[in-house]
């Protein structure tokens, strides 16, 4: 897909968009794609509130059999231990098969924090752990979290984990430990260097291009664009929780 | 009559049980710390049944701690003569069973280390930042409550303590029911019923815990509660226990109106496996309509034995009900997807499975022991023991026949 | 009286202790600085504040996504990972030799990595069968 050639700089980011590359991407090298340093969180300023990260899912692209931004999230994040019931381990993002009752279509897409506007489990925290940057990354503050696991019954998403045992292997970017509740950071630590997240990123390199990465408060961002153009769906939209995710063909 | 004096003895078995007590807590405690080290792995709990059996105890000795202030409030507060002896003991098994079921509660806690965390960053939104005040001035009122019950210089105050009290376990219990009643992503939970339901509750299960401990300490001291204050205790018993299956039962019944919790109420209700096994057979069957029997059935009410088995029968319908609530609650899949059949890796769309561990059920256990010891130690060494003055009671017509 | 005469015992020994110690001076840590080049403070001011460094900067970075700073974890151990071990934790691990020697217990590592240049290893079975299946290009 193209852009249109007045867009801004700004804001301008996605897997979709590896194509236009010029226009708004830096495209340094593959998989690393500069967001204008003022978007990114540049050294000492910070996310902004100005800005709203979200994501846009193409579920008619995303195929059934395809696991590739879990494996990917998996490697980012250094999610690699093995638990002996499967139920105890973590999945930032998870692949969801749906089938209609009535109909028997069937769709397939990735589930994970859908970033809210209105986070439950920001509301529930008790110690300011689960807390929303000001750019809508909704995040778990490890240093507060007290593993008292009530944001897993908050969240309408099933998309925190426990983490069941001690953890040896993180990745240095992305510190996670026993005890705590973690979830999605959208790659917190990637989109701060001006990447997208890494799911998307292997999205794209799967040649599916079903996830789309961007600023929705830019309506000049690729993302916002879409979402205006075609019908878009949150999950559990009558929480009216404003979610960062929207999914589209469901 | 006379007033019935509570005579020191010294026996071995109150050593015998304080060490039976202390050695289930600590063991208790060390199951905890074992999970602590290991990680929660060691527990049946996973990541979608993530409250398990230490939240049905905890929660359930929270929940009676609010009650078990009633049988004090009901004399202070309501002047009810025959309550009012009872009322320091009243106030210590409120004080062992909140400060039993926050320790279940805290060593549970992923991050048990960190617990003075909640202390330092309260936040205002969490009903359990609710909590962490709530708590800790309960235990302050009921503190003060029970020394100007015990000091007669302060016999005074007791009215006004009493009644601060009185309204701060309401707040309390309502701040428990809160916990899942602001739950709006889950069918079990979201319902403003929740809270007066969980006030219910905790009138029924404070009471039979009140019951079944001063029943013991009569029976150690050798001492019998007139039969008349017996008959009107049960008598409220069984009020308490019939006003709990009317807000279960509405409890219920709203489930069933909402359309898209009606599979829900099924699951919970009927087809559900242990869940709908535990909710009738334990907590309706057993844990009410048996107690109301041996209540008011002809033959068995006034019996003491059948009074204090009704008051066991509900504790165990409780846990019963709470194990419903909480861990059915969870077990159901969320409804994410309304109208599709959903499959994932992350067990979405399918029904979960819950077995608790020893480790939970040792800390689980060791919780009650510990309200246990606490008891055991508070009664030892200051007079809790409720002592009537049946002359003075009868000539102010309470007690009849 | 005997209590008393215990209690003075017991505090003219410790006193006693303590200048004995004082006097042969406690054996210090053996803290090794591998890394080459210049930390980020004069030492001193490192010994001292570190802390208070490390602890505002996550606060910063984690909650208002200010990156960049001059203090940063991954900073201290790049730099001064053992080059034997790779690991700022072990006996003679930069962190840990000194922490152990003051008693401080830190809680840094249950979270993060102490090993420099870390990667994890791919994705195992963390999220069971499903996640093994790989991208079909």
């Amino acid at each position: 897909m193209t852009e249109p050639n007045d867009k801004s700089r700004r804001g301008f980011l996605g897997a979709a968009a590896v194509g236009a590359a010029g226009l708004g991407v830096a495209a340094i090298a593959p998989g690393l794609h500069l967001i204008e340093v003022s978007q990114a969180s540049a050294p000492g300023k910070g996310a902004s509130s100005k800005v709203r990260w979200g994501m846009l899912i193409d579920t008619t692209k995303c195929a059934s059999d395809c696991n590739a931004c879990v494996n990917a999230c998996n490697s980012e994040n250094g999610i690699n231990e093995v638990l002996k019931d499967p139920r105890q381990g973590s999945q930032w993002i998870r692949k969801i098969d749906l089938k209609d009752s009535k109909s028997g279509i069937t769709h397939s897409l990735p589930m994970m924090c859908q970033h809210c506007e209105h986070p439950p489990c920001v509301d529930v925290c008790p110690t300011h752990a689960s807390m929303k940057r000001a750019d809508g990354i909704v995040l778990v503050d490890r240093h507060t979290c007290i593993g008292c696991r009530y944001c897993m019954l908050a969240c309408p998403y099933k998309a925190r984990s426990f983490v069941h045992m001690t953890l040896t292997e993180q990745n240095p970017e992305v510190p996670r430990g026993q005890g705590c509740v973690e979830s999605c950071t959208f790659c917190v630590h990637r989109v701060d260097k001006g990447q997208i997240p890494a799911c998307v990123e292997a999205c794209a390199n799967a040649e599916h291009n079903a996830m789309l990465f961007g600023d929705l408060n830019d309506p000049n961002s690729a993302i916002a664009q879409r979402i205006a153009e075609v019908k878009t769906t949150q999950v559990r939209a009558d929480l009216k929780l404003n979610v960062g995710v929207r999914y589209q063909g469901i | 009559m006379m007033i019935q004096q509570q005579t020191k003895t010294v026996d071995g078995a109150f050593y015998f049980a304080l060490a039976v007590g202390g050695l289930i807590s600590a063991i208790g405690v060390a199951a905890a710390l074992y999970m602590e080290i290991m990680g929660h792995q060691v527990s049946g709990m996973n990541n979608q049944i993530f409250w398990g059996l230490p939240h049905v105890f905890g929660i359930f000795l929270i929940v009676a701690a609010s009650g078990v202030l009633n049988v004090a409030s009901i004399g202070s507060v309501f002047g009810k003569k025959a309550y009012k002896p009872r009322a320091p003991l009243s106030g210590l098994l409120a004080i062992v069973l909140l400060a039993a079921g926050l320790a279940i509660i805290m060593l549970d806690l992923g991050r048990a280390d960190r617990v003075l965390i909640a202390a330092t960053h309260v936040n205002l939104t969490s009903v359990f930042g609710w909590n962490m005040i709530l708590y800790p001035v309960f235990f302050g009122l009921v503190g003060l409550y029970v020394w100007t019950l015990m000091d007669r210089s302060k016999n005074q105050y007791s009215k006004a303590v009493g009644t601060a009290a009185f309204i701060w376990r309401l707040v309390m219990t309502t701040g428990t029911g809160s916990i899942f009643g602001f739950i709006v992503a889950r069918q079990a939970y979201q319902s403003a019923i929740l809270a007066p339901m969980f006030i219910i509750l905790s009138f029924a299960w404070g009471l039979a815990i009140f019951l079944i401990v001063q029943e013991i300490m009569y029976a150690r001291s050798k001492m019998e509660l007139h039969p008349q204050l017996r008959a009107r205790m049960k008598n409220l018993l069984g009020v308490f226990i019939g006003a709990a299956m009317y807000f279960v039962a509405v409890y219920h019944l709203t489930n069933v109106y909402y359309a898209k919790q009606i599979e829900f109420t099924h699951f919970i209700l009927v087809s559900g496996g242990i869940f709908p096994l535990l909710f009738w057979g334990g907590f309706v069957l057993l844990g009410s309509v048996v107690p109301l029997l041996l209540l008011y059935a002809p033959g068995f009410s006034a019996n003491k034995g059948s009074v204090t088995a009704a008051s066991y029968l509900t504790v165990a319908g409780g846990l019963c009900l709470l194990f419903v609530f909480i861990i059915g609650g969870q077990a159901y899949p969320m409804d994410m997807f309304p109208g599709m059949q959903v499959t994932s890796s992350f067990f979405d769309g399918k029904i979960d499975s819950y077995t608790p561990s020893l480790p939970e059920i040792l800390l689980s256990v060791g919780g009650f022991a510990i309200a246990f010891t606490m008891t055991l130690v508070g009664v030892r060494v200051l007079r809790f023991m409720p002592q009537d003055d049946v002359a003075k009671l009868q000539s102010a017509g309470y007690l009849h026949d | 009286m005997v209590r008393l005469l215990a209690l003075m015992a017991f505090l003219i020994m410790g006193a006693v202790a303590s200048f004995a110690i004082h006097a042969a001076g406690v054996p210090k840590p053996m803290v090794k600085v591998e890394g080459s080049g210049q930390c980020i403070a004069a030492t001193e001011e490192m010994r001292i504040n570190h802390m208070n460094m490390l602890g505002h900067q996550r606060d910063r970075s984690l909650r208002q996504g200010i990156r960049g700073e001059k203090a940063s974890l991954i900073g201290c151990v790049d730099c001064h990972a053992s080059k034997s071990t790779g690991s700022v934790l072990g006996k003679d691990g930069f962190c840990e030799s000194c922490h152990a020697f003051a008693a401080v217990k830190v809680d840094c590592w249950q979270c993060h990595q102490p090993k420099a240049n870390f990667k994890a290893a791919g994705n195992a079975g963390a999220t069971g069968a499903a996640g093994a299946v790989g991208a079909k290009p």
